[in-house]
């Protein structure tokens, strides 16, 4: 503790006077980081609440360890599954293994690593050239980012959809707290369009370079269940499969359950809106519902197929629960008034299912219903404070009539 | 209509160091000063020099403005001297006190009228304990009030129960509610729904209303907000419990007393109790004997809004609790992320809340550093009305004048937002932002 003192201390000269007076805010960045500084109020109230922007940022960290380390053990299990190697057993203990999760980890860990430095350089950067402090907001961006990336994306795309989504997504806008667009989903739309290849399809989702003495599975499909609903309106993966994540997909996106453990926790330490996650839920549920019964009528077909999935089936395929939990929740991008936050979070919900269903060019459709959504945000704050505004004139009015 | 209203949204800080129900002392001073800057949007023009004799109740400073509001001395004694700042600006009036105290004799009784009791409140200097809404300054007596609010409530961290406060001048309140009755068509008194007082509960010639819920339940805004909003082009005279009983002695005796029962509260008091103090006092003597050692910030008013006046200090003119509170001292190793025991926080990101009922020796510490608005919905939790605080604040912040009328800028004082500020993840000087938006209003409206 008084080495790490001493060592801010000792080097504080040289940022604040000295030649490298330009890494400043890299140096105040980590020295609030290892210590909480002796700052006192000094106007207004006298006391304040012990939460402050790092503590409420370091809690979204928390939630998303579950689905973090699933996603880790769930890359090497999708990669041994695929080339035969899994060992003998049920599911579970052929899941929680030593070496799924080092294949997980090594290749996951660096996609973190290399996302933390694209965005933190630029945010860094920023803080320098606006002369303002480094923002709490990218430590959650940087661990989103991987999460919702597939696993053998290359690292120099993921570096450059971070630092497309930081610089076009947030800087431009005036930085953190000012964006239009949830960050992270930036990257991942940044991604997708400018890497489709490695963004969609099949081969993507999983990891099948060939180790010595293995060769992919005959017939092996590395499809997720949403691809496959889009083509053929089914799906060779079971609910429960899906529930509990032992299917293909983005690293962190695939166990709903892994997500509800850090939505429960978010609920109850009150970091995130339960409102929005609730309202996504419901929006998603009833356009699923709406689906079921219009599938009876529609010929059949792939469409008619996947329409009669059951509704809240759709819960718990693809990036679905990720979306509601950790993307539809960011309070910048999300609506800011506590009654926008049931509009918007249902049409999330809604959007999300819509699309997926009706476009099968983007058979994930969360992440866009919530980039749709991100940009109407605004527009539904701009309804509920206009209705605060017209109460409170027809009160002006009642008085003077 | 219902007289008795419910309050769900806000926040009673779990703070230690509460006064004791009983007065036990006065504070004595031998020099008091006022400062114009107790007083909102007040420019002094000076009625005193240096080494004049005053008397209890005499001006001195007037209104620039509106030379007819003034604000009297509030004790006798000799103009030691005048505190100026830079560019001459007058800081403070301080006087010397007598060791006997003379006042100056002003009519006695209840005035007749309206208009006699505003010109006498206005003579006597007990106009200043008036303030208007909007804009939270000393009320102009042109104006026409819709009603007067009387604030029989201190929800404040800390506050001494107007039960206590007010024992023994129960006389004084009562015909303090007279003279303020006369003031506008419409005189409301709130209380607590658990009031036993009977100078409040049988209060007469008032129209009565109870609370119930945490702070900011006692504030007037929230009273006001509750009862009869304000709307644009309307004003209301708001009161405290305690200035009516002193315009009560006032109208009792012809003399303006500006005493109060205030608060010794907060851990840094040996024995936190209630005493009875004259605006104005100089704190330093009184202090030595009543401050335990340590680093201590005293505060003028409450831990939420009052002035940071240092042991040396004043008393505030409008202050009925004195707090002294530990200052905050040194880093906190990784305290953003270690479970940090013993720290408060409304949110259950710390384990505060395992212990719903324990108090804590909260100290001055800001605990982390200001930030962008990141997270929503937090404020709304604290502020009950009927106004919605982020957009109103973003209003402010703009300087977005048509956006703050229409978003209820008429109807908050910036104290209402205290307990926002209190629990801001981002650390905004919320009360300082909306105290210089309702002045930029101010100014832009008249």
């Amino acid at each position: 503790m008084k080495l790490f003192q001493n060592l801010f201390d000792a080097t504080r000269p040289a940022v604040t006077t000295g030649k490298l007076k330009g890494l400043y805010p890299l140096h105040n960045a980590l020295e609030t980081m290892f210590f909480v500084p002796n700052h006192n109020s000094h106007s207004g109230a006298h006391v304040r609440d012990a939460i402050d922007m790092k503590r409420t940022m370091i809690t979204v960290i928390f939630a998303l360890v579950p689905a973090l380390l699933f996603g880790m053990f769930n890359a090497g299990y999708q990669h041994y599954k695929a080339l035969g190697l899994l060992i003998q057993g049920d599911l579970l203990t052929q899941f929680f293994t030593l070496s799924n999760f080092m294949f997980g980890a090594l290749k996951i860990v660096p996609m973190i690593t290399v996302t933390y430095i694209a965005g933190l350089a630029i945010e860094i950067y920023f803080a320098y050239r606006n002369k303002h402090a480094v923002n709490e907001g990218f430590l959650v961006s940087g661990i989103l980012i991987p999460l919702i990336m597939p696993i053998d994306i290359p690292l120099w795309m993921v570096a450059v959809s971070t630092a497309f989504a930081v610089l076009f997504g947030k800087e431009v806008f005036g930085g953190t707290g000012m964006n239009v667009l949830n960050p992270a989903l930036t990257a991942r739309a940044f991604a997708f369009f400018a890497y489709p290849t490695y963004m969609s399809g099949d081969k993507i989702w999983v990891n099948t370079t060939p180790e010595q003495g293995a060769q992919i599975v005959d017939g092996y499909s590395g499809a997720t269940a949403l691809g496959q609903l889009a083509t053929s309106g089914q799906t060779n993966y079971s609910a429960w499969d899906a529930f509990w994540g032992f299917v293909p997909g983005s690293i962190g996106e695939t166990s709903t359950f892994a997500i509800l453990l850090g939505a429960g926790f978010l609920i109850y330490i009150g970091v995130g809106s339960w409102k929005i996650m609730l309202s996504t839920v419901l929006g998603g549920l009833t356009m699923g519902l709406i689906f079921n019964s219009a599938a009876d009528s529609m010929e059949p077909g792939a469409l008619q197929n996947y329409m009669s999935l059951p509704y809240y089936q759709h819960l718990m395929f693809g990036g679905f629960a990720f979306g509601a939990v950790f993307m539809a929740t960011d309070p910048v991008s999300a609506a800011h008034t506590e009654r926008g936050k049931w509009i918007y979070g249902f049409l999330v919900g809604l959007l999300s299912i819509l699309i997926r269903v009706f476009n099968p060019a983007y058979p994930e459709g969360v992440m866009l219903a919530i980039l749709l959504m991100n940009v109407f945000a605004p527009l539904i704050d701009h309804y509920v404070v206009q209705a605060n505004i017209s109460k409170r004139l027809k009160r002006l009015k009642l008085q003077q009539s | 209509m219902s007289n008795f209203h419910i309050v769900r949204k806000g926040l009673d800080l779990p703070i230690l160091g509460a006064p004791e129900a009983l007065v036990d002392g006065h504070l004595s001073a031998s020099v008091y000063a006022v400062r114009p800057s107790d007083f909102r949007g007040l420019v002094p023009k000076l009625a005193v020099k240096e080494g004049d004799r005053v008397l209890a109740g005499d001006v001195l400073f007037t209104d620039k403005a509106d030379p007819r509001i003034r604000v009297t001395s509030p004790v006798s004694g000799e103009v030691a001297r005048i505190e100026r700042g830079d560019k001459r600006k007058i800081l403070g009036v301080v006087v010397l006190a007598d060791s006997q105290q003379e006042y100056r004799k002003f009519t006695s009784g209840t005035p007749a009228s309206r208009e006699d009791a505003i010109n006498w409140l206005l003579e006597s200097g007990a106009w200043s304990l008036v303030e208007s809404r909007p804009y939270g300054r000393i009320a102009s007596p042109d104006a026409e009030p819709k009603a007067v609010f009387v604030n029989g409530m201190a929800t404040e961290p800390l506050a001494v129960a107007p039960a206590v406060a007010l024992a023994g001048r129960e006389e004084d309140f009562a015909m303090g509610l007279q003279v303020v009755s006369l003031l506008s068509k419409r005189t409301v008194l709130s209380i607590a729904a658990s009031e036993t007082a009977p100078a409040l509960t049988k209060a007469s010639g008032v129209e009565l209303h109870q609370f119930k819920g945490p702070h900011p339940s006692g504030t007037t805004s929230v009273h006001i907000n509750q009862i009869s909003p304000i709307n644009k082009g309307e004003v209301v005279w708001t009161l405290n419990y305690q200035d009516v009983a002193v315009i009560g002695h006032l109208a009792r005796t012809g003399s303006f007393k500006l005493e109060r029962v205030v608060a010794l509260c907060g851990t840094g008091f040996a024995k936190p109790r209630a005493i009875t103090a004259v605006a104005g006092a100089n704190l330093e003597n009184y202090l030595g004997s009543e401050l335990k050692s340590g680093n201590f910030r005293v505060i003028s008013g409450s831990v939420l809004s009052g002035a940071n006046v240092g042991k040396a200090g004043y008393l505030t003119y409008y202050a009925s609790q004195l707090t002294a509170i530990p200052e905050g001292e040194g880093t906190d190793f990784f305290g953003w992320v270690l479970p940090s025991m013993g720290k408060w926080s409304v949110s259950r990101t710390l384990f505060s809340w395992l212990t719903p009922n324990k108090k804590f020796d909260l100290n001055t510490k800001q605990h982390g550093e200001d930030r962008a608005f990141v997270v929503t919905g937090v404020y709304d939790k604290v502020f009950p009305l009927d106004i919605l605080p982020m957009p109103l604040i973003k209003a402010m912040w703009a300087k977005d004048l048509e956006k703050m009328e229409q978003l209820g800028a008429y109807e908050v004082v910036p104290e209402d937002f205290a307990l926002c500020e209190v629990v801001c993840p981002s650390k905004q000087e919320l009360q300082k932002l909306a105290g210089d938006a309702i002045d930029l209003l101010y100014t832009e409206m008249n």
